[in-house]
Order: structure tokens, then C-alpha cells, then sequence
């Protein structure tokens, strides 16, 4: 048998039947939903008078449009209530776990996935926003997909998806002091592109990635999407396994060893071969910041921003975020500090925080937003006592949700303003109407808070 | 799903790259429990000012009428929102020409009879240049310019072709392997 790349492994073992002239059926093994992509799916499914195939290998949370304050208070918002009691309904409705506001378990779809273990080597697992590929960092095959096939998978616990082609992405070497998984991804993703990735499924692999801690690969896999790549994937080894083990969904005693024991054949093949391979040295990356509005726009906090003479997308993005071509970033004025999102909002981003900004206080031109995850995030803070430390800082911490990273709920950047964010989109109008976004590290994110300006943390990790 | 075939319109030319679902929809006017009325708030922010007030700069403001949009490469990047696709497909929009697509966007546009064509960058620039009517055949995969006769063909699976231009979706299809799926299921056991 030719040798296989871990992803061929995983999505071979899922197809339930092959597409002769079109996609692939593709079995799922956890579907996680929200409030925002599933009504219209709930809606189809009763429509067509089927029921939910597999509601046990459903879960879901309210997270996208929920506030931040005030979570056992009715949601104000009269469309925002109204989603989140459709969601409630609907789960009560088919059979499916929910874990909404007030709930221990409550928090962002993709951060509570993993720490409940619900997330495990070898699935197939899908939610209907793009940030699934989040999981990929426990090789598993995840992604977003569209609201029809969120209605798919409710009717047949099955997606039809073409196979993608495929992508290893390696990085060796050592990470140099205060680079974070964060830069990382926004260093790859600002030399490939975003759409550098489409089409692809990528497997990242080499040592910068076994270095990191679950936490930290799932930062990478989770901006995967922002290469354009459907997903990302990480062979699991024992920093997977010590991470599952004794979550509330993990398996137990037999369970366990007959799942660890497939588990450790989740790697790609010695010959297999991949469809396009980069590689990049860990050693040449730094701390990284946005300038544009494409998380591609990304370079080095020390750099300058480029010029890319008569291309009308790039100077409109300069013209939207008011940067000039070669200028620094480097001590620009901000204006707000979001900590939070999918991509950097579990307990040590938020550990990363306190390290700096202990013993400090945020500049008086900032406003500083941290907000956890998980309602399980929250509570490990406060057990921790993060939560003194930030408000010390001057820091706000609310309540969890997906909050200033898409803005739905009350959680806007104001017009014009500037906000350093740890989240993984600086679209236009991303985080409020007109807002701009930079996006960097929980650790640059904090000390930008501090001095007020755009800030390499270095001077607080010594 | 309405039933695609063939068509003859004007195009609206967004000359931009990386166009995001965000500026498709934003995320402020996702939170409706149905599928409907999405178009209003097509590209809100690029459409309208603060006040509400069009924005006769922006090119969707000055065609109306035209059943095309034509934008450069890598449209639909950003979210899996489908919302993407029913607010184009509410405002009226039947395809979408680009150089290149996102994945998810295309998906979502496929399950929602709004055909994404995929053509060079030669021609997508020639579609701009011409800036006058197109013809999009799906049956033969072809799209035209109308006033020159440049014509380019474009790729799609026949699976979603054969449900593009008979009305059928996914779900039909899933469901006719049910028996399959739980063979499948007992099998992993």
C-alpha cells in the first residue's frame, strides 16, 4: 500500500461513499453549532419533515452574538435574544446538548470543544464557522462549513466535500525569546498569502510545532483558514495525549488504551508526498503586527510597512487604516486592546497577559477588553488570580464570548479607531463599522496597552 | 433551489481583490433565523455611509439591473457565513465571476444556485475592460463576452452541475445514502 500523509489517513477512514464524478460523502464524528449558522439549518431539516440523525454527536453554545456583561441578565438585544432562544428551542427541540449562557461549559464553540474533549485524534469534526480548523491541532480533520451543510450534517451526520489537495508546511528550528504561536502563523501567512492556502488542507509539521503547547498549536490551526486553507492539521504525540486524558468527553480506562493505541498511528507515512511543500526557519521569525486590512498585511513589529506600487487593493487598505508605505508601526498610538477570540483567549494567553502587564498599569488613551473563552477560562483565572492582576492594570474583563473579534454583540471599536487585537481578522469594519484592527500577540497586545503605542514585549519578559 | 441554465446580462464590476465575507455581509446584520432578506444589507459598508445614505461611488450603486458580479481574485475569503451567499442571491445576483475563489464561499454559492465561474486572469481582465454584457452557459461551461465573443470555459463538477440545472440540492442526494451511512457507522464499531 502507498504510503500515506496523516490526512489521507483520516479523511479515507471517513468516507462512507467515494464521489465518482463529484465530492466525496464524508461520515462526521462531532458536529459543534452555534447561534448564528444554525436556525436557517434547524429550519431546513423540519421543512423537509427528517429527523436530526445523530443529536448525541451534537453540541452546542451560544457565543457569537452573546454580551460580555451581565450574562444572567436577558440578553437586551431584541435580534441577538431571539437567536439565542431559537438555538435553546431548537436544542430542547431534537435531543442536542447545550451549553448557553450561565452554563459552566458555556464558551467560544472552538475553546470549549477542545477543553471538554470533546476534540480527539482521528475525528472528523465540523461547526458552521471557519475557525473549526482550531481542532486540527489534535489531528483531527476540521472545518467550517456553510449553513446548507450544517443542514447536511443534521440529515445524515455526513458532509459531501470534495477531497482537498494537500500541504505540509514545516518550521525548524528554535523560536526566538517572546515569539508566540501568534507570530507564528501571521509570519506564514504574510509570506503565502490568503489565498496562498486554498484548496489545500495543510498538515504544519517540524519542530517549532512540537515545541509549542496544545494551546499554542491550536493558535496556528485556527488561522489556517486565513491562508485560505480549509484546515490545518498536527500529528498528535504525547502533548496531545497528556492534554485529552481526563477531560469530561475524553475516553477512560480501556476506552483510553484502545483509542491511544490508534491514536499513535496518526502520522504521516515516511515516503508519503504532498501536493506543494514550504518551509520556513523558526529562527527568522519575530513578533508580528498588521498594518492592512488582510491578515496577510502582516510584518515584523521592527519592519517597515511596504509599498506595492499600483495595486488598488493595497492602497485602499493603507488609505482605510491611514499607515503610509515605509513607515513603522513601532510606536504608533492606539487606541484599544482586545484580548480575546478562537484564536487567542484560553488560559495562557491569559497567563501570557498577567506576565506583562503585572505590576502595571494601561496607558490612559487605551481602553483594554480581556475577555476569556470559556466560562472555564474565566473561572481557572480567577482561581489563578489573573483577574486581579488586569484589573490593576486597568484591564476590563468580561464575560466569554466571541465579543470585538466580529463585533456582533455590543463589543465595537468606535469609527476610526485603532485596536491592537488578538483575534484573527483585520477585515474592514471587522470589529465595529470603520474601525481599523491590528493583529498581533496576547504578549504584544499587552504591553501595547501599556505604553499606549505599538510595543514589542520584550522589554516586560526579561 | 431555482433551476440554472443559461443567461445574458450586464455585469457589476468590483475590480477589487480579496473581497471578504465581511464586506459581503457584516457580521452586525447576521442575526436573522431565516435565509431571507439579506440583500438589503449587501456590502452595507461599501454601499452606504453612516447615515444610510448610498454611496454613488461604489459601482453597485451605479448598475442596477445586472444579474453578474464580476470581482478579482480571491473573492469570498474570510468567514463561512453563507449568509454570503443569500444576500447576493436576495439582491438579485445569479453569478459570480473571479479569478479565483475561496473554498467555503463556493461551496456555499453552489448550495444556493449561485453559480461561481472561475476564469483566467486574462480574461477576467478582458470581462472588466469590456465592461459590457456577458453570456454564462452552463450546460456547455462557457462564458462569453457579448460584445466581442471572447469566450472562455469554466470548470464545475458534474455532480453540481447536474443539481445546478435541475433545482436539486445536497441533501436530496445525502439522504438517498442513508442505508450506506449506517452500514458505515456499524462497521467503525
Amino acid at each position: 500500500m502507498a504510503d500515506k500523509t496523516l490526512f489521507d489517513k483520516l479523511w479515507d477512514a471517513h468516507v462512507v461513499r467515494k464521489g465518482e464524478q463529484g465530492p466525496d460523502v464524508l461520515y462526521i464524528d462531532r458536529h459543534l453549532i452555534h447561534e448564528v449558522t444554525s436556525p436557517q439549518a434547524f429550519a431546513g431539516i423540519e421543512q423537509r419533515g427528517v429527523p436530526l440523525f445523530r443529536p448525541k454527536q451534537t453540541i452546542a453554545t451560544a457565543d457569537h452574538n452573546v454580551p460580555t456583561l451581565d450574562q444572567h441578565l436577558p440578553i437586551k438585544e431584541e435580534l441577538s435574544r431571539k437567536q439565542v432562544e431559537a438555538l435553546k428551542a431548537n436544542c430542547e427541540k431534537y435531543g442536542v446538548e447545550l451549553y448557553g449562557l450561565g452554563h459552566q461549559n458555556q464558551g467560544i464553540v472552538h475553546v470549549i470543544g477542545p477543553e471538554l474533549g470533546i476534540t480527539q485524534p482521528g475525528m472528523t469534526i465540523v461547526c458552521g464557522d471557519s475557525h473549526t480548523s482550531t481542532h486540527g491541532a489534535f489531528g483531527a480533520i476540521a472545518f467550517g462549513i456553510g449553513t446548507s451543510e450544517v443542514e447536511q450534517v443534521f440529515a445524515t451526520q455526513c458532509v459531501l466535500q470534495s477531497k482537498p489537495k494537500s500541504m505540509r508546511i514545516e518550521v525548524n528550528g528554535k523560536l526566538k525569546k517572546g515569539v508566540s504561536a501568534k507570530d507564528i502563523i501571521l509570519y506564514i501567512i504574510s509570506k503565502i498569502s490568503t489565498s496562498g492556502g486554498t484548496g489545500y488542507f495543510v498538515e504544519f509539521a517540524g519542530s517549532a510545532f512540537e515545541d509549542l503547547s496544545m494551546e499554542g498549536r491550536m493558535t496556528v490551526c485556527n488561522m489556517s483558514i486565513e491562508l485560505g486553507a480549509r484546515g490545518g492539521i498536527i500529528a498528535p504525540d504525547q502533548t496531545t495525549f497528556d492534554y485529552v486524558k481526563g477531560r469530561d468527553f475524553a475516553p477512560k480506562g480501556k476506552e483510553w488504551d484502545k483509542n491511544l493505541a490508534y491514536w499513535k498511528t496518526l502520522v504521516t507515512d515516511a515516503d508519503a508526498t504532498y501536493d506543494k511543500v514550504l518551509s520556513f526557519d523558526a529562527a527568522d521569525i519575530s513578533p508580528m503586527i498588521t498594518f492592512g486590512t488582510n491578515p496577510a498585511m502582516g510584518i515584523k513589529i521592527a519592519d517597515i510597512v511596504p509599498s506595492l506600487n499600483g495595486d488598488q487593493s493595497f492602497k485602499k487598505a493603507l488609505e482605510y487604516m491611514q499607515v503610509d508605505a515605509g513607515a513603522s508601526l513601532k510606536g504608533k498610538t492606539v487606541d484599544y486592546v482586545f484580548i480575546g477570540s478562537c484564536t487567542n483567549a484560553r488560559i495562557e494567553d491569559l497567563r501570557a497577559v498577567a506576565k506583562v502587564v503585572n505590576g502595571h498599569k494601561k496607558a490612559d488613551n487605551i481602553t483594554a477588553w480581556i475577555v476569556p473563552g470559556s466560562k472555564r477560562v474565566e473561572a481557572q483565572a480567577i482561581e489563578e488570580g489573573l483577574d486581579k492582576i488586569f484589573v490593576e492594570a486597568g484591564f476590563e474583563l468580561r464575560q466569554p464570548g466571541c465579543s470585538a473579534c466580529l463585533a456582533m454583540n455590543d463589543d465595537k471599536v468606535p469609527e476610526g479607531k485603532y485596536c491592537v487585537s488578538t483575534s484573527n481578522r483585520n477585515f474592514e469594519g471587522r470589529q465595529g463599522p470603520r474601525s481599523r484592527t491590528m493583529l498581533a500577540s496576547p504578549e504584544t497586545a499587552a504591553a501595547t496597552a501599556l505604553k499606549g503605542y505599538i510595543t514589542d514585549a520584550s522589554e516586560y519578559l526579561n | 433551489m431555482e433551476k440554472f441554465i443559461k443567461l445574458i446580462s450586464p455585469i457589476v464590476p468590483l475590480t477589487l481583490e480579496n473581497v471578504d465575507t465581511d464586506q459581503i455581509i457584516p457580521a452586525r446584520f447576521l442575526k436573522s433565523t431565516s435565509r431571507d432578506g439579506f440583500g438589503e444589507n449587501l456590502f452595507r459598508d461599501w454601499r452606504f455611509d453612516k447615515e444610510g445614505v448610498e454611496n454613488k461611488d461604489f459601482v453597485l450603486n451605479r448598475v442596477k439591473e445586472a444579474e453578474v458580479l464580476v470581482a478579482g481574485k480571491n473573492f469570498g475569503c474570510g468567514s463561512s457565513r453563507e449568509h454570503a451567499a443569500w444576500a447576493l442571491v436576495d439582491y438579485g445576483f445569479k453569478v459570480v465571476v473571479s479569478s479565483f475563489f475561496a473554498d467555503i464561499f463556493k461551496g456555499n454559492a453552489l448550495n444556493n444556485g449561485l453559480l461561481p465561474v472561475q476564469v483566467s486572469e486574462d480574461f477576467l481582465q478582458a470581462i472588466f475592460d469590456n465592461n459590457g454584457e456577458v453570456e454564462v452557459d452552463l450546460e456547455n461551461q462557457k462564458i462569453s463576452i457579448v460584445a466581442t465573443g471572447q469566450v472562455e470555459s469554466f470548470e464545475i463538477s458534474a455532480y453540481k452541475k447536474h443539481c445546478l440545472v435541475n433545482g436539486l440540492d445536497d441533501i436530496d442526494f445525502l439522504l438517498s445514502n442513508k442505508t450506506e451511512i449506517e452500514k458505515f457507522e456499524k462497521s467503525r464499531i
